[in-house]
């Protein structure tokens, strides 16, 4: 047992952990109300104008299995977990009877596009300008840039978002406000698709950037202006290395390991900012596709959505969190 | 208290605008309580009235006054946010000095339990609970609800904490005089944990208040209560934007900037306050 397996398995323990949690809360609080969602979900179906009394027995008898409703409430849960590992959700109410996963499945690489490659920007673009700003103390235009992601701080996700779309759909209309793809784009690989794509993509990511990156930038300043007066730094400076270098390896290198664990540690807000700029912008990720359920009471695809949200978001973490020590040998393995 | 409030406004120009825009943001909100409306009245004034003498903000496509419904939308918000942040206080001053003081196996429960709430996306979890509870979804159960799962960042920083006063000597001679470890932590650890928790408290009205507004913007939270979101969810409920009416939207979403700005401003300036390596640079420089 090297110290480094020993640290990914203690990471993985935290890992199942938080799948735990996360999935009986989510079972408790669909189990522990008065509400009964099967007849609640059927009530939701017949109003949408479903009503062949053949597919509403059906689906009574589907979510009745769904929700586990006979044994006692610990079969239940156990049951509850069986088909979750199996990767079926059950139908969906409001697409039957489509699968749960494949709907899922679908929004899934939206969400995850949008997130990694507007984390990713964040991340960088945060940092470099937060070492910058941390290092060389007196710059003018580095003091200006860094006041204005940190103004946008602290301004709600939704609200930023919100401002984005009236500047960009009402006073000036050159970006598209909505969707993922132009209504009407031929959906098959084309160079076209992807300027689409990407063109959509911009206001999404331009508010997550916008609102994220200046709390990078605050901690990465606040990590070099300490590290700068260490004395291997002092060393260093006096022995005449290149300022360039000193920034780049001396310092960035030692202050970008506690930046790694925050990153790992934020991935749940960050993903919960994704999902609401989704919503604003009509994304066809994971958080429009959770609106649509919520509206349409479709109670597997909700219940569905929650679990695999946090599931998700716990893997993500528990790879950022094992590849960490391999970004730093010095990480405290213990 | 009143010298430390007192020397951060001469010193610290962030601090001095934080309290001018929260002064501003109490000042609405004492106003609420003097507004000639109720709260949940509608179809009062002539409908659709642009910003003037009269109505200083305008009025809504629901005949309400936008001055009079911000005001008292800002209480409900406000009162939610602070609801949120003296509960999750609670828990976390309890989780973190506790863990911080007993360490071991204590420590390592509790912190488990802790990186798994910090890392748990809530905004899914909230819309479930939205989902499930649909009218039982009363601002009192939102508080619980949001406070329980916004404790778990702050606690981790009091621990930290608390972990430097376990080794002080002033807590040894605590335990060999015999006190115990609750009266250890209530009366000797707590007054040095507290300006930190002063600085978290902001940070965590900004979250929940931001939670609040996303949720009721939305409409998955208790909409007969006026609150900012609420206003700019009957806002888009009119298509205000749309038709022309900006102040309904307008005015909602400027107070939202200047109240997070305040509580902002003054967490940034106590955090500072609280590090003092970052007070001799201000110094310094």
């Amino acid at each position: 047992m090297t110290p480094y397996l020993i640290f990914v398995l203690k990471r993985f323990g935290q890992f199942l952990l938080v799948v735990f949690l996360g999935v009986t809360i989510t079972f408790f609080v669909t189990h522990l109300t008065p509400i009964d969602p099967v007849e609640e979900s059927i009530g939701a179906i017949t109003q949408m104008g479903q009503s062949d009394p053949n597919a509403i027995e059906l689906m009574r008898q589907s979510l009745r299995e769904l929700y586990g409703m006979q044994g006692s409430i610990w079969q239940q849960y156990l049951h509850f977990w069986l088909r979750l590992a199996t990767g079926d959700l059950g139908p969906s109410l409001s697409a039957f009877p489509t699968p749960v996963s494949t709907i899922i499945l679908r929004s899934l690489p939206w969400t995850i596009g949008l997130m990694t490659v507007s984390t990713l920007i964040t991340f960088v673009l945060g940092n470099a300008i937060g070492a910058l700003a941390g290092y060389y103390r007196k710059d003018m235009v580095l003091k200006a840039v860094s006041l204005v992601f940190i103004a946008m701080l602290p301004i709600p996700y939704y609200i930023l978002a919100f401002v984005l779309l009236i500047v960009f759909g009402f006073i000036w209309p050159v970006l598209p406000i909505n969707g993922g793809y132009e209504m009407n784009a031929n959906l098959d690989l084309s160079f076209a698709l992807v300027l689409d794509i990407l063109k959509h993509s911009i206001l999404p990511a331009l508010s997550l950037i916008l609102v994220g990156a200046g709390s990078w930038l605050i901690g990465m300043r606040a990590l070099v202006s300490n590290i700068i007066t260490d004395d291997y730094v002092v060393f260093a400076e006096l022995g005449g290395v290149p300022k360039g270098k000193i920034l780049r390896s001396y310092i960035a290198r030692n202050a970008m390991v506690p930046q790694f664990t925050g990153l790992a540690m934020s991935l749940g807000a960050i993903f919960n900012g994704t999902v609401i700029t989704e919503i604003v912008f009509g994304y066809p990720g994971i958080g429009n596709l959770l609106i649509e359920a919520v509206h349409a009471g479709d109670y597997s695809l909700v219940l569905g959505l929650s679990a695999l949200s946090i599931v998700g978001v716990a893997a993500a973490v528990f790879i950022i969190d094992v590849l960490s020590p391999l970004i730093d040998p010095r990480i405290k393995v213990e | 208290m009143f010298t430390i409030i007192r020397d951060l406004a001469r010193q610290n120009m962030e601090f001095l605008c934080g309290l001018l825009l929260f002064a501003v943001i109490v000042g609405l909100v004492i106003l609420s309580y003097f507004s000639p409306y109720g709260a949940t009245d509608i179809y009062l004034l002539p409908p659709d009235m642009p910003p003037d003498g009269e109505y200083w903000l305008g009025t809504t496509s629901r005949g309400q006054d936008v001055f009079w419904q911000l005001t008292i939308g800002l209480r409900n918000t406000l009162y939610f946010g602070i609801g949120v942040a003296f509960l999750s206080r609670i828990i976390s001053l309890v989780v973190g000095l506790v863990a911080g003081y007993a360490g071991g196996a204590v420590d390592r429960v509790l912190m488990a339990i802790n990186d798994s709430v910090m890392v748990i996306p809530q905004f899914p979890l909230l819309i479930l609970f939205y989902f499930v509870l649909k009218d039982n979804m009363t601002w009192v159960a939102l508080i619980v609800i949001m406070a329980s799962l916004g404790w778990s960042y702050d606690a981790r920083l009091i621990r930290s904490v608390a972990l430097g006063l376990k080794s002080r000597p002033f807590t040894t001679q605590s335990v060999y005089s015999g006190m115990t470890m609750r009266k250890i932590l209530v009366e000797e650890h707590l007054p040095y944990v507290l300006p930190i928790v002063f600085a978290t408290t902001m940070n965590n009205m900004i979250w929940s208040i931001g939670m609040e507004i996303t949720l009721s913007v939305l409409g998955f939270t208790d909409i007969e209560t006026p609150t900012m979101g609420m206003m700019i969810y009957w806002a888009n409920a009119h298509s205000a934007l749309i038709s022309g009416i900006w102040w309904w939207v307008a005015a909602p979403v400027a107070v939202i900037v200047i109240l997070f700005l305040a509580l902002f401003l003054l967490s940034m300036s106590m955090n500072e306050y609280n590090d003092p390596r970052s007070r001799l640079n201000r110094m310094g420089s």
